[in-house]
């Protein structure tokens, strides 16, 4: 069965960032903004786990990126935590959760 | 030794007066004040005699070449000088006890007549051009301390202003025509100036150093362009006018051009052009102030413009080359002019401080001494013969004759009779138009006794011989029959007429001339010039300040910066959230273009 090469991958992490980074600068709905930050946070974690599958060491995958995917994966699951939290306090205080109106750094 | 005690003694007395005595001791310090001046006229006669020897110099600044010392100088010319100084300053302070008795501020006058006899000694003495200069500006000092001693009056304040500032205007050139004598001259002491080198220099940077130097006479001795001073002046108290402002230091500057003359070469001044400039000056110095005398009511602007005229003939013989002749005057002139303001000193003492001459009158018998003694004085300045004046005014027409100036010097003559005389008629003559001039009395002995002696000085002068201030020189003291006696004689016969005439038995000024009476609008030509000068000056200065500094410079660069800062606050800081993240994600990929690419 033949498997996806390395560049595949890439192209696929890279396409995969900047749909998020796109998200992240066009939407105005702040949870949405949020989802791309985290699909942002995914690509990251798929070239990493690409770079260990490629970069065999006497046979097998170099094992130290997919640790550092695991512990990605376990701050953003805090992350997340926090950072809706923080959402949900800002909604209660401003009956809103479209960046438009968040403009008080304005000046 | 001695002869620093000469130098020094009233720096002594004056220091003394200043940190030590003050008003308590008022008394103590007009005495010593006197006795030092006593005791440096007697340093001075026997120094004249050849008692003692000159004392090295000591050398002060030492820069490679350069020179320059305190020293005194060893010459005819500085010791009949400081017989002139010493011997008016001693009765003038014996004078002086008398007139200022009863002043609030006497220790502080005492002190500083103190240091301007020393300041002038230094003068005198001076080996050096730049010595001389120091002592130079000490006599502007102690002038302008001396003229504002009441300075509670407005008018004396800025009299005392108006001298220190025009003079500092003439010293300027001074200091610029000292440093071009030393640059051709190579030298600044007096007795080292190479002559042949100054003259060989070119002859129109000699012509320019010469007239620089004499800027300082200007100044110094009021001649016309900076006269405006010494009328002024006369807001000081009365001696001050007879020592400094008659006697002394306005003759400094004629002092100055005649030991500056005798030091570069006799037989090179005749090369150096622009020499007739100060013969035009002192002539037209002296027309000028004479014309303003005939028409001043106020007994010391009176003299103090005939001193202005007679300055004007001592700086024109100078120009002619003869500045023998010039100092000849400058020492006869010394004592009978000396002797002029201190009369006027007693008249006014005697008037209760009144010095209108039309408010005096009939004072010849009331005070028969100041009176008789004030004839002989205005005898000796209106060159009546066998007076001192006659011969020393003999010299300089003599000098003058068959050129323009002789005819000037001849003019001058004629309206000094005039003045003069004019002066004698209305104060000591006829009846008296004051209540104060009624009741005036013969002054005490402090007060004539100088009068007599200086009245004798004003007849005896040109016979004492040694005490003449020139190198070199042996005054005519005989009687000629010849042009130039004659002529003198006739212009005083037309002047004292003409006075007889218009003024015998007057109460009244008959005549009424504005343009001399109010000084050929010198003074508000001044007013004008300074203000349309300071005007200008001020439109410049505000056109830098408001648009080049402030519009441009510091304006400029925070418009600049706060115009950046607009820019990027318009375009960049919109509060936008995802705005701010586009941005840090082009600055991300342009951090990493950089990292990658450079």
């Amino acid at each position: 069965m033949p498997t996806a090469s390395l560049t595949e991958y890439l192209f696929f992490s890279g396409l995969l960032f900047a749909i998020g980074l796109s998200g992240v600068i066009i939407r105005r709905n702040i949870i949405v903004i949020f989802m791309c930050l985290e699909l942002m946070l995914a690509a990251a974690s798929l070239t990493l786990v690409a770079f260990s599958r490629a970069n065999l060491v006497n046979g097998l995958p170099d094992y130290d990126g997919q640790m550092l995917v695991f512990f990605i994966i376990t701050v953003a699951a805090a992350e997340v935590a926090v950072g809706l939290a923080i959402i949900v306090a800002l909604y209660r205080a401003r009956k809103t959760i479209s960046t438009d109106d968040l403009t008080s750094l304005k000046n | 030794m001695i002869l620093w005690l000469l130098f020094l003694l009233p720096l002594v007395s004056a220091a003394l007066i200043h940190f030590v005595l003050k008003q308590k001791l008022s008394n103590l310090a007009s005495l010593i004040g006197t006795v030092s001046t006593l005791a440096t006229l007697v340093i001075a006669i026997m120094w004249t005699n050849g008692s003692f020897s000159t004392p090295d110099s000591w050398s002060w600044i030492s820069v490679g070449s350069f020179n320059a010392s305190i020293g005194l100088a060893d010459d005819q010319l500085a010791k009949g000088m400081m017989i002139v100084v010493c011997g008016i300053g001693f009765l003038v302070h014996v004078f002086s006890l008398a007139y200022m008795d009863k002043d609030g501020a006497k220790a502080r006058y005492f002190g500083n007549l103190s240091l301007f006899m020393f300041s002038m000694t230094g003068i005198v003495l001076a080996e050096n051009f730049v010595m001389m200069f120091i002592f130079w500006e000490l006599v502007g000092l102690s002038s302008y301390l001396l003229i504002g001693h009441w300075y509670k009056k407005d008018t004396a304040a800025d009299a005392a202003k108006k001298a220190f500032l025009s003079n500092r205007i003439g010293d300027f050139g001074f200091l610029i025509g000292i440093l071009m004598t030393w640059m051709l001259a190579g030298s600044i002491v007096f007795s080292d100036m190479d002559g042949t080198a100054f003259i060989g220099s070119g002859s129109w940077m000699a012509g320019a150093a010469v007239l620089f130097v004499f800027c300082g006479a200007i100044g110094k001795s009021a001649q016309l362009p900076l006269h405006v001073w010494l009328p002024d002046a006369m807001e000081g108290p009365t001696p001050v006018s007879a020592l400094i402002h008659a006697a002394t230091m306005v003759a400094a500057g004629v002092y100055m051009m005649a030991r500056f003359f005798g030091s570069v070469g006799l037989e090179a001044r005749a090369q150096v052009p622009a020499i007739e400039v100060i013969a035009w000056i002192g002539a037209i110095t002296s027309l000028v102030a004479a014309l303003m005398a005939t028409q001043q009511d106020d007994i010391k602007k009176i003299l103090a413009y005939s001193t202005l005229s007679q300055l004007g003939y001592m700086v024109m013989a100078v120009g002619l080359l003869e500045p023998d002749a010039g100092m000849f005057h400058l020492y006869t002139h010394a004592w009978f002019k000396a002797l002029l303001f201190l009369g006027s000193g007693a008249v006014i003492y005697a008037c209760h401080h009144e010095q209108n001459i039309w408010k005096m009158g009939g004072l010849f018998k009331k005070m028969p001494i100041t009176g008789f003694t004030f004839v002989i004085g205005t005898c000796a300045l209106t060159a009546v013969p066998f007076t001192s004046g006659f011969f020393s005014k003999e010299g300089i027409l003599h000098a003058a004759h068959g050129t323009p100036f002789y005819w000037i010097a001849l003019g001058v003559a004629a309206l000094t009779t005039f003045y003069m005389f004019r002066l004698i008629f209305v104060a000591f003559f006829g009846k008296a138009k004051d209540e104060h001039a009624e009741h005036a009395k013969e002054v005490e002995f402090r007060m004539f006794a100088p009068l007599v002696i200086l009245a004798v000085m004003a007849i005896a002068s040109p016979f004492l011989g040694k005490l003449i201030p020139a190198n070199d020189f042996t005054p005519d003291t005989a009687f000629h029959w010849n042009e130039v006696t004659i002529a003198s004689m006739i212009v005083f016969l037309i002047g004292f007429a003409a006075a007889f005439v218009i003024y015998r038995g007057r109460s009244s000024d008959p005549i009424n001339i504005p343009l001399f009476r109010n000084k050929f609008y010198i003074d508000e030509f001044y007013a004008g010039l300074v203000k349309w000068f300071q005007d200008i000056l001020a439109a410049i200065v505000h056109f830098l300040d408001e648009f080049i500094i402030n519009g441009l410079l510091v304006g400029g660069l925070t418009r600049c910066a706060q115009g950046t800062g607009n820019l990027f606050r318009r375009n960049c800081q919109s509060g936008n959230l995802q705005h701010y993240a586009l941005l840090s994600g082009v600055g991300i990929l342009i951090a990493i273009y950089f990292t990658i690419f450079s």
